[in-house]
């Protein structure tokens, strides 16, 4: 631990060096830089998985004095991101302001047409990761494939399989949907306000099953108390001991079970070329350190550095995606 | 004995020279960051949290509980002093210390709250040590239908805490029950009682803001209107034998101590509950078994005994389901949480075993910050008291300032502000009008977790409500619950009984 403690205080030396070469160059080509501290808004409340995503990368942006004025963190998370999302629009022409994302970036402004939220407006920064979801059981119950679920679940009922998630609507809902949809099967869904708490409470047996992410599960599934069947995603996409678990593609249940949680960085609209450069470049060392590659391979995330027209691209295509789902659950018309 | 050994290995870590200057260092900021009205231990904890990485993980958690511990015992200054809760979890600790401070014992007031915080902190430590991944469990038996019982067994004690009125009570309870419903509702995903469009109404009522509103600005004006300025607080002063008579009454508390530290000490456990709720509740069961329920909220010492004792219990227990689950018990572990995660630390019922000198450094640590943060308090007292000497023509202005500020840091928004003001003039008007405050505020603190376990629990049951009461842990609490509800009733019916019979007697 010792030794952890001085080669960080060494790292942190190294890049303060690093830092004071970076700004010099950065002022000889006349680059942007901030001139206040930049507000870091969350799209979500504290504590949860967006949450630490955020204040982990702010972590890294302070640690490594990647950027010359300090990342603040804020939380907007009310309305589904509805606050965050009207806070930005708000914020229009504003170089002092980015935000991390997550998949309420597409379903809020669906949702919420009121809100007048159009995210083709804003500025895309970069997409740091794709964030993956994964089928979870309790370990005590005897279920270990895939097939064991759906039979586990048809014989319950749809009355008496509590499948737990987050809010209504949101993405735990979306996956549950797909879910209930190739297998023909039903379930009551509890929405719960984290993540987290879905975990615990598939642990604690209120709950038979969980579509969680990674980070939200590696804790119980190292114990031995929940147990992963399968993951949404494409066939060798994720790294690390995540990737072990197999994919619904592998299990031959076709390539449409595929679903991710994109995290990005959007600033708001009409800002300036170079402020932009400005961020892109901080969030490239962030995502090239090690810290960064690190934490992706252990909370099975899969890399996904996106920039410029591709991460508009990416949105569009997303959001369109999100629509469907919306539609097919029935909760847009 | 292996618990022993392991905690010895724990202090052996704290005391080094590096930790314990960390724990001293922590404590102190904590203890200003604890006064600020509005900065509570999540904003400390959250700003300096970068500071941690030039220390190892194990210094960095020491830290950062050291600051928890010390904002624990601040957030009980300012709500005692100014009136204004310093923060959230020391609401109920301004019920009877302010009116306290009103009457010239001040100083016996902050002795108190700094003792209970001890005792508190001190119970639930121990309880920590030797029953930490059992009650792990516990927390996990803990569902929706468990925590709406809980919560219901806290809204019965408010009946208690509203006086005599009880119609008056239930209205203040509705209040705050309709405020704590806006925003997001999780179940349907639709936001709710977006009043005016307005954005800020998104992220819901921020109960500090109801809470600074009703007991900062409110407070204040109610002051100046009855005192026109003569607020007798400058009588307290700090000497020997008044700390001896006033540590001699508190001592007489000793039950209510144990009782807050206890019950904050298994509320503090509970994911999702946190420090808040487990002081308001030790509150009311304070006064709903007290003697002399009547002399609560006029400045019982006891008042201020009950919640100190038990939000300082609960920081400790909510690091429980933090280590042991990774689910944070209240914001404040829940930025730790975030912590760990940028110290590597992954935890989780393995953190135990695989961060053995980080676990049992954290414990070790907890029981060095609490002595320290009480040395610490009882040495600043006397100049606490000093900011009391000023005259309230300085002081008045001081603490509205205060108040905006509290009002807009948790959410950086004016739009809290606003409406903390608007709050400020509605708090004073609903106390002339002799309605009690503390159950809006309660309501506010316990509806957002009341309201989505009861629908969490009805939608697994499908609409039947056999659910709260076919569950062992759930079917107890209920009971009582519901017991503590009619004990007012039983109350009104003995007293005309009384009434009745005593003649009769005499016949």
């Amino acid at each position: 631990m010792k030794k952890l403690g001085v080669s960080l205080l060494s790292l942190g030396v190294a890049a303060g060096v690093g830092l004071g070469s970076f700004v010099t160059t950065g002022s000889a080509q006349a680059a942007w830089e901030p001139k206040k501290p930049i507000e870091f808004v969350i799209m979500a409340g504290k504590g949860g998985g967006a949450d630490k995503l955020a204040r982990f990368i702010q972590s890294l942006i302070e640690k490594n004095k990647l950027s010359p004025k300090p990342f603040i963190p804020v939380n907007k998370g009310g309305g589904s991101g509805a606050e965050a999302l009207t806070y930005l629009k708000s914020k229009s022409g504003d170089p002092h302001v980015v935000m991390a994302t997550l998949n309420s970036l597409y379903t809020t402004p669906l949702r919420q047409p009121g809100l007048g939220v159009d995210i083709a407006t804003f500025t895309p920064i970069t997409r740091m990761a794709e964030d993956t979801f994964q089928l979870w059981v309790n370990s005590e119950t005897s279920i270990k494939t895939v097939d064991d679920y759906v039979a586990a679940v048809k014989k319950a009922g749809p009355a008496a399989w509590k499948m737990g998630g987050t809010g209504k609507g949101a993405e735990d809902s979306l996956v549950t949907a797909m879910l209930e949809k190739k297998f023909g099967i039903k379930m009551t869904y509890i929405p719960y306000k984290g993540g987290g708490t879905v975990a615990k409470e598939l642990v604690g047996n209120q709950i038979n099953s969980t579509v969680n992410n990674p980070s939200e599960q590696v804790g119980f599934w190292d114990a031995g108390r929940s147990r992963p069947l399968a993951s949404f995603t494409p066939k060798g996409k994720i790294t690390g001991k995540f990737g072990a678990i197999p994919t619904f593609a592998e299990l031959g249940y076709g390539d449409d079970m595929v679903y991710y949680m994109q995290r990005s960085v959007i600033a708001p609209s009409d800002i300036d070329d170079e402020v932009r450069d400005f961020y892109v470049g901080v969030f490239e060392k962030v995502y090239k350190s090690d810290e960064w590659q690190n934490y992706m391979k252990s909370k099975g995330l899969i890399p996904g550095w996106l920039t410029g027209k591709a991460l508009t691209d990416y949105f569009v295509e997303e959001q369109a995606k999100h629509k469907e789902l919306l539609m097919a659950t029935g909760d847009i018309k | 004995m292996d618990i022993l050994n392991l905690l010895m290995g724990g202090f052996a870590i704290t005391f080094e020279p590096l930790n314990l200057g960390l724990v001293i260092f922590g404590c102190t900021v904590g203890l200003f960051i604890g006064a600020m009205p509005g900065l509570g231990s999540v904003n400390g904890v959250a700003i300096l949290l970068p500071m941690t990485f030039l220390v190892p993980p194990t210094s960095a958690v020491i830290f950062l509980a050291a600051i928890y511990y010390g904002a624990m015992y601040g957030g009980a200054i300012s709500s005692i002093m100014l009136g204004i809760p310093g923060a959230s979890t020391a609401v109920a600790t301004t019920f009877d210390g302010r009116p306290m401070a009103l009457k010239g014992q001040a100083d016996k007031a902050l002795i108190a709250a700094a003792v209970a915080s001890f005792v508190g902190g001190s119970i639930s430590v121990v309880l920590f040590t030797g029953f930490a991944p059992l009650l792990a469990e516990v927390a996990l038996k803990f569902g929706p239908p468990e925590q709406f019982a809980l919560m219901l067994m806290a809204f019965a004690t408010f009946i208690g805490l509203g006086g005599d009125d009880i119609p008056k009570t239930f209205f203040s309870i509705m209040i705050g029950l309709a405020l704590s419903a806006v925003g997001l509702d999780i179940i349907s995903g639709e936001p709710r009682l977006i009043f005016f469009d307005l954005p800020g109404f998104f992220h819901g009522i921020n109960f500090l803001v109801l809470a600074i509103g009703i007991y900062g600005i409110g407070e204040m004006l109610w002051t100046v209107e009855v005192s026109k300025g003569n607020v007798e607080m400058s009588k307290a002063t700090v000497t020997i034998a008044r700390t001896l008579a006033a540590l001699k009454d508190i001592a007489k508390t000793w039950k209510t101590m144990l009782m807050g530290s206890v019950l904050g000490y298994f509320v503090g456990i509970l994911p999702a509950a946190g420090a808040t709720p487990g002081a308001l509740m030790a509150y009311g069961i304070a006064k709903s078994t007290a003697k002399d329920p009547d002399s609560f909220g006029k400045g019982n010492v006891a008042g201020v005994v009950a919640p100190e004792s038990a939000n300082n219990a609960a920081s400790t227990g909510s690091m429980l389901p933090m280590l042991t689950l990774g689910i944070p018990g209240s914001p404040t572990t829940a930025i730790l949480l975030g912590g760990m995660v940028i110290w590597g630390l992954e935890p989780g019922p393995l953190l135990f075993v695989q961060h053995e000198e980080f676990v049992w450094g954290l414990i070790a640590s907890l029981y060095a910050a609490n002595f320290f943060a009480l040395i610490i308090n009882i040495a600043f007292i006397p100049a606490f008291i000093m900011v009391l000497k000023m005259p309230f023509t300085i002081l008045a202005p001081i603490i509205f300032c205060l108040c905006v500020v509290g009002g807009y840091v948790p959410t950086q928004d004016m739009h809290d502000v606003w409406l903390m003001l608007i709050f400020g003039i509605v708090g004073y008007l609903m106390r002339k009008l002799d309605y009690p405050l503390a159950p809006a505020v309660l309501a506010i603190v316990l509806g957002p977790i009341a309201e989505p376990t009861m629908r969490q629990s009805l939608i697994g049951s499908h609409g039947d409500i056999t659910i709260f009461f076919t569950r062992p842990i759930s079917g107890a609490i209920m009971v009582v619950a519901i017991l503590l509800l009619l004990m007012p009733l039983i109350k009104i019916y003995k007293n005309r009984n009384k009434a009745n019979g005593g003649p009769e007697k005499t016949v």
